[in-house]
């Protein structure tokens, strides 16, 4: 325990002395409240607004997390076919890369359309095409990078393709679906939030935010943004956390060395 | 040799590379017979790993035949006859050594009790017996490798194909599995077709060492070694050890000069 302290101990000593800095910064140099609030300021008010940022945090993580699994979905449905057939491949993969370079967060206005302004569904489908690509990507390379002489292994056994997927193919890209969902667990959160932006719900955190800063109620604005931090990164935790069960074979969850 | 087990007759293998073609093989006779020991050595590009990948069924002769117990073999792969070992040990990292030696039966349908069972014997035969629920990363190589053996056989395949299993290994590991496996040799009574290139370990361990040319890819030699048996490290100092490792670099050394003499001129 004392170790890990230690170890953290530089973080945390940081983290205050910007604190410190920033308030001090602030009260000597007399910078305008509404260009830079107090950390104090902004403590209270989160203290004071705790209960809506709570509303607000939950609903846009909702979002997020509702996007991430309609993407994951469609994400390992691509790749899935994509590794076991060859003609899916030439069909699918270049619609799915030219998908890619389209920037995503246009289609905001057209999925309010789509799927209505209120409903949530329209902000979570502007996260899932934010998340299918590096989902999908990383699935079909985890599927499709195989060791040679696992296949040929497989193959002396007289293994059919299906117990190939499902003993070589699926358990290798599992370390690659890992890191994908990682990347996206942030991704999904920056998507939603500036989806929020285009309209819709009042009680989301994009809204809150846009709200609070048009009145210049800006030490508001900054607890929001300290929400959505905390949010992303406790997504990201659980998934680390799931990683962590799921694959403790793998080297970045391995405790103790080789013998 | 009416017990063969692999019998190749005129077994020739042409690789495109680009426009170029290689001779990989060229016009491979070989038996080995039941029970048999026969390591394959040659000069790199010999094609003695393309010759054991063509007895199991892992590429396609380009001309002539290889049979497997009687049959073609790619029925003999199907039959699952072949456990094969690379130089790599290939295990995976998401199973425990347990279920690395137990996966060739999980393929065969074979029940979970028996498996568990098989897998038991075939890590005593390894001696690797208390290691069952460590990770292959948790291993040495050499223990790693001894479960690439024990996964292999665990199937009770009537042949065993080794492409320089211990090539990646110290000297010392390797002399030592040397020994194991002409244990497991003994025990079980396995056919081997063994791929080396190592002078010294194709005459311990085997009955019959084929040596090879390379460009095109031939059999220049054929020896018997008539050693006594069981081998140990005495075998290792006796006199005609050494004679059939002198026979064997003879064999080898006047095929390359040979060669060079012929692109000298």
């Amino acid at each position: 325990m004392s170790s890990r302290l230690r170890q953290y101990a530089p973080a945390v000593a940081v983290f205050i002395g910007v604190l410190v800095l920033w308030e001090l910064a602030v009260r000597v140099l007399s910078i305008q409240q509404f260009l830079l609030p107090r950390p104090t300021a902004i403590a209270a008010a989160f203290a004071e607004h705790f209960e809506e940022l709570v509303v607000v945090g939950r609903n846009t993580l909702v979002e997020a997390v509702g996007g991430l699994a309609i993407g994951a979905a469609a994400a390992f449905a691509v790749a899935f076919a994509t590794a076991r057939w060859a003609t899916a491949s030439r069909a699918l993969l270049p619609f799915a890369i030219a998908a890619n370079s389209v920037p995503i967060i246009a289609f905001a206005p057209i999925m309010n359309n789509w799927f209505g302004i209120l409903n949530p569904l329209s902000k979570m489908m502007v996260v899932a095409v934010l998340v299918f690509f590096p989902i999908m990507i990383n699935t079909l390379r985890g599927l499709t990078l195989v060791d040679q002489s696992s296949l040929e292994l497989m193959r002396s056994y007289a293994a059919s393709e299906r117990e190939i997927f499902t003993k070589v193919r699926i358990p290798n890209a599992l370390p690659y679906i890992f890191t994908a969902l990682k990347v996206s667990a942030t991704l999904s959160l920056i998507g939603a939030i500036v989806a929020e932006y285009f309209g819709g719900s009042q009680s989301v955190l994009g809204q809150f935010i846009i709200t609070e800063a048009a009145f210049f109620r800006f030490a508001n604005a900054w607890a929001a943004i300290i929400v959505a931090s905390a949010v992303s990164i406790a997504f990201f935790g659980t998934i680390l956390a799931v990683e962590r069960v799921t694959i403790p074979w793998h080297a970045s969850a391995r405790h103790g060395d080789a013998t | 040799m009416s017990d063969a087990v692999v019998t190749i007759r005129g077994a020739t293998k042409v690789f495109d590379v680009g426009a170029d073609q290689t001779r990989a093989l060229d016009g491979i006779d070989l038996d080995v017979g039941k029970g048999a020991f026969v390591s394959l050595i040659g000069p790199s590009g010999c094609g003695k790993s393309t010759l054991l990948r063509l007895i199991g069924d892992l590429t396609q002769p380009t001309a002539g035949q290889v049979q497997v117990n009687g049959k073609s073999a790619h029925q003999a792969r199907i039959d699952r006859d072949y456990g094969i070992v690379f130089q790599s040990p290939v295990l995976f990292d998401w199973r425990t050594v347990e279920e690395n030696v137990e996966l060739p039966l999980e393929v065969g349908g074979v029940d979970k009790r028996k498996r568990a069972q098989r897998a038991q014997a075939m890590l005593a035969l390894v001696e690797l017996t208390g290691f069952e629920k460590r990770y292959p990363w948790q291993l040495s190589g050499g223990m790693q490798q001894r479960v690439a053996i024990a996964r292999a056989l665990s199937f009770e395949p009537a042949i065993l194909l080794m492409d320089e299993p211990f090539g990646a290994l110290d000297e010392m590991t390797r002399e030592r599995l040397n020994l194991e496996l002409l244990g497991i040799w003994r025990q079980t009574g396995t056919t081997i077709v063994f791929v080396t290139h190592s002078i010294p370990e194709a005459v311990f361990l085997s009955t019959k060492v084929v040596v090879m040319s390379a460009r095109p890819g031939r059999i220049v030699d054929v020896i018997d070694v008539d050693l006594p048996q069981p081998r140990s490290d005495l075998t290792r100092e006796d006199p005609r050890y050494f004679s059939f490792i002198t026979r064997v670099r003879e064999s080898l050394r006047g095929r390359v000069e040979g060669a060079s003499l012929r692109a000298g001129s």
